[in-house]
């Protein structure tokens, strides 16, 4: 209803601006409705404000109560192990012995080596669907497809690996004359890396998609080749942005649970090569979370919880820097 | 400058992901904690309708206990709400007062009765076995274990199936050179304690090297997530040996080694020598761990899995009529309830174990008097 009138207005107005004779009928009641109409949108506007401020302090609050609640659970067990939890090798809740060592070690191994076996996948596919093929139908399926990989549970993941990596890995193992056990930290790496190929590749593209065609077209024009031209116009362009999808595969890939407790041998043990099986925090807290039947050992899960959530925000910080460095370059 | 700007907001956006991402684990102990408070204000519901018992522990038992009380919703139309979040869970639960019953595979240990309001008493529910089940397609025999070989395989001392050790208790079989892997339980689980109790009795080292638990520091292995994992590492591993339920390996149709029990004699794991393994002298209260029996026809590996309840029932405005309730269906389920055991694989309480349970169960007061006559 309003629209209309308010295109009316303007149409009037407009067939009226060559005479000059706008200001003449229509004033009282053109003003009238504008300030009714500006008191609603003001109205609108505040309350729209109002609601993204609260959902903003929501997430705060959120991310602090776990926060304070991961402190506060875990108090117990700092004060009974104290800071040498963090590199104590041994986890033996018999003898209520925490160490969280073996599992940091177990979840950065594993999220790093995915990280290098995915980053040339991921980056390739961004290069392809941002700059070879950015339209067409096998482009949207090809991007569809990758997108896809990101939709499917991780439980999913976890008996593929079990029922078809595990094998092949066991029989390259055999090869290369490791014990073949199939399972470790090897595998548990390569599903995390398929896992997380979508993140980086999907901010890749569109950050290679965003890059100004003039500048291309300048470095085209100057006679450089299709190579060229991504190695040292869109890659240099777009490195921060590529750099968050890494951050984002990063940590999907550290707090991943499911995919990982099936196929990394859960042992507390720390690994002594790649092919050995190990354990990450994600999966201990999962795995033991239920039966943890004393004080300390529930508080030591819940400071291994702890643990991963500083470790997630480190990282994050540590990337952050980074990429605010690449970008005042 | 535009893109830059999104950029950091996608990073942000990352942030925040990842952290939601490594946090959803913690959001499941937070619907834990919510789901206590819930549950207590559902059994202030319950208690108003006193016509559902709410229980909560063992995963092993809930298939027979789903059975066992659809039954008895048939003759005595009295529901039960009982919940297979695991042992440990269903101590918690009791403590709190959130649940008529606990179940659980293991016995209070001291800590956890310490914690106990008021005492509570275990009544023998069922018994289950833990078998060796192992994978070596060659071996058409059914392999026999003497307690120290087992001890010595779990303990990473004895690497290869064709060790002499093994070899000298399997005579006649031809053992392959194939390396030994072992499965183990990477949750915590009532069949871990049994399993890990029955090792530290039989072995020394085992006792001051690894003990018993629920979860223990496995010294070699590969752990699986329920018997599903342990089962599914055995089946894919070629020469691994793990322990699983023996309902579970039934159900399966896995291979199984025979064990030597206390009296030299090895037993194949069977409902029937499970049954045999509880028919020992058992204490008044019933807190007896069944492996390494005396029972000449016992098999080793096996234990109870108890109903937990508190010895005074009057608390928290229970009534009278409710605590009749709880304690005749126990009642029911260590007699006419035994008959569904079979059928599911589990092993029937023996005649000895049903005397204590009875007596426990008669041991129970409402306000100081005993509830059933």
């Amino acid at each position: 209803m309003d629209t209309s009138i308010d295109n009316n207005v303007i149409t009037r107005s407009l067939e009226n601006t060559a005479g000059n004779y706008i200001l003449k009928t229509p004033e009282k009641v053109k003003s009238n409705k504008r300030i009714s109409r500006s008191y609603r949108q003001i109205r609108t506007e505040n309350g729209f404000r109002r609601t993204l401020v609260i959902m903003a302090i929501a997430m705060i609050v959120l991310v602090f109560g776990i926060f304070l609640t991961l402190i506060v659970q875990s108090i117990p067990s700092i004060k009974t192990l104290g800071i040498g939890y963090l590199w104590g090798k041994t986890w033996d809740p018999v003898q209520n012995i925490y160490g969280a060592f073996p599992f940091l070690i177990g979840t950065l191994l594993t999220s790093f080596l995915a990280l290098i076996i995915s980053i040339p996948f991921s980056f390739a596919i961004a290069i392809f669907l941002g700059e070879y093929f950015p339209k067409g139908p096998i482009s949207n399926f090809l991007k569809n497809t990758v997108e896809l990989i990101a939709a499917v549970p991780s439980v999913i993941y976890g008996f593929w690996g079990l029922a078809v990596l595990v094998p092949i890995v066991r029989s390259f193992e055999n090869k290369i004359d490791v014990p073949p056990l199939g399972i470790g930290i090897f595998t548990s790496s390569l599903i995390l890396a398929v896992m997380i190929i979508p993140y980086a590749a999907s901010l890749g593209r569109s950050m290679i998609q965003m890059v100004p065609s003039p500048l291309k077209e300048g470095a085209y024009s100057l006679g450089a080749t299709r190579y060229e031209v991504i190695r040292s116009v869109i890659l240099p362009y777009t490195k921060s942005g590529l750099f968050a999808g890494i951050l984002l595969s990063l940590g999907r890939a550290l707090g991943e649970t499911m995919a990982v407790t099936m196929v990394i041998g859960n042992t507390s043990l720390i690994p002594k090569s790649i092919f050995a099986p190990g354990n990450t925090m994600a999966s201990v807290i999962a795995n033991e979370f239920t039966e943890a039947d004393r004080t300390v050992y529930l508080s030591a899960l819940i400071e291994l919880g702890l643990v991963l959530f500083l470790v997630t925000v480190v990282i994050n910080m540590i990337g952050k820097r980074i990429i605010s460095k690449f970008t005042n370059e | 400058m535009n893109a830059t700007k999104q950029i950091k907001g996608l990073t942000l956006a990352g942030l925040a992901l990842a952290i939601a991402g490594s946090m959803s684990l913690f959001s499941c102990n937070g619907t834990s904690g919510n789901g206590d408070t819930k549950k207590s204000d559902s059994t202030a519901n319950a208690a108003g309708d006193d016509n559902t018992l709410l229980g909560a522990g063992s995963t092993f038992i809930y298939p027979l206990f789903s059975k066992m009380f659809s039954e008895y919703n048939k003759t005595n139309g009295l529901k039960v709400n009982y919940q297979s979040i695991g042992s440990g869970g269903g101590i918690l639960q009791l403590t709190n007062k959130t649940v008529d019953f606990g179940a659980s595979d293991a016995v209070l240990n001291d800590e956890q009765t310490a914690k106990m309001p008021s005492p509570a008493i275990h009544i023998p529910m069922t018994a289950g076995a833990v078998v060796l089940s192992y994978n070596l397609p060659e071996v058409k025999d059914t392999l026999k274990l003497t307690p120290a070989v087992l001890a010595d395989i779990f303990l990473g001392k004895i690497t290869k199936w064709n060790d002499a050790k093994i070899a000298a208790i399997n005579k006649g079989v031809k053992l392959p050179a194939t390396g030994i892997v072992i499965a183990h339980r990477s949750d915590g689980s009532g069949t871990s304690n049994i399993f890990t109790t029955y090792l530290s009795k039989v072995s020394e080292e085992w006792e001051k090297k690894v003990g018993k638990g629920s979860s223990v520091n496995w010294p070699v292995g590969l752990g699986g997530k329920g018997n599903e994992g342990v089962a599914g590492l055995i089946k894919q591993t070629p020469g691994a040996v793990g322990y699983i339920e023996l309902s579970y390996a039934i159900q399966n149709g896995m291979a199984y080694a025979k064990m030597q029990n206390k009296a030299g004699n090895f037993i194949t794991p069977s409902i029937a020598s499970v049954t045999a393994a509880a028919n020992i002298q058992i204490p008044a209260d019933a807190k007896v761990s069944l492996t390494n029996t005396e029972a000449a026809e016992g098999y080793p590996i096996s234990g109870f899995t108890w109903a937990l309840i508190y010895k005074e029932q009057k608390y928290d405005n229970r009534s009278a009529d409710r605590s009749t309730k709880l304690l005749k269906l126990l009642w029911w389920n260590i007699h006419e309830g035994q008959q569904y055991c079979q059928a599911l694989n589990y092993a029937p309480l023996s005649p000895a174990a049903v005397a204590v349970a009875e007596a426990q169960l008669k041991s129970a007061t409402y306000d100081g008097k005993p509830v059933l006559q």
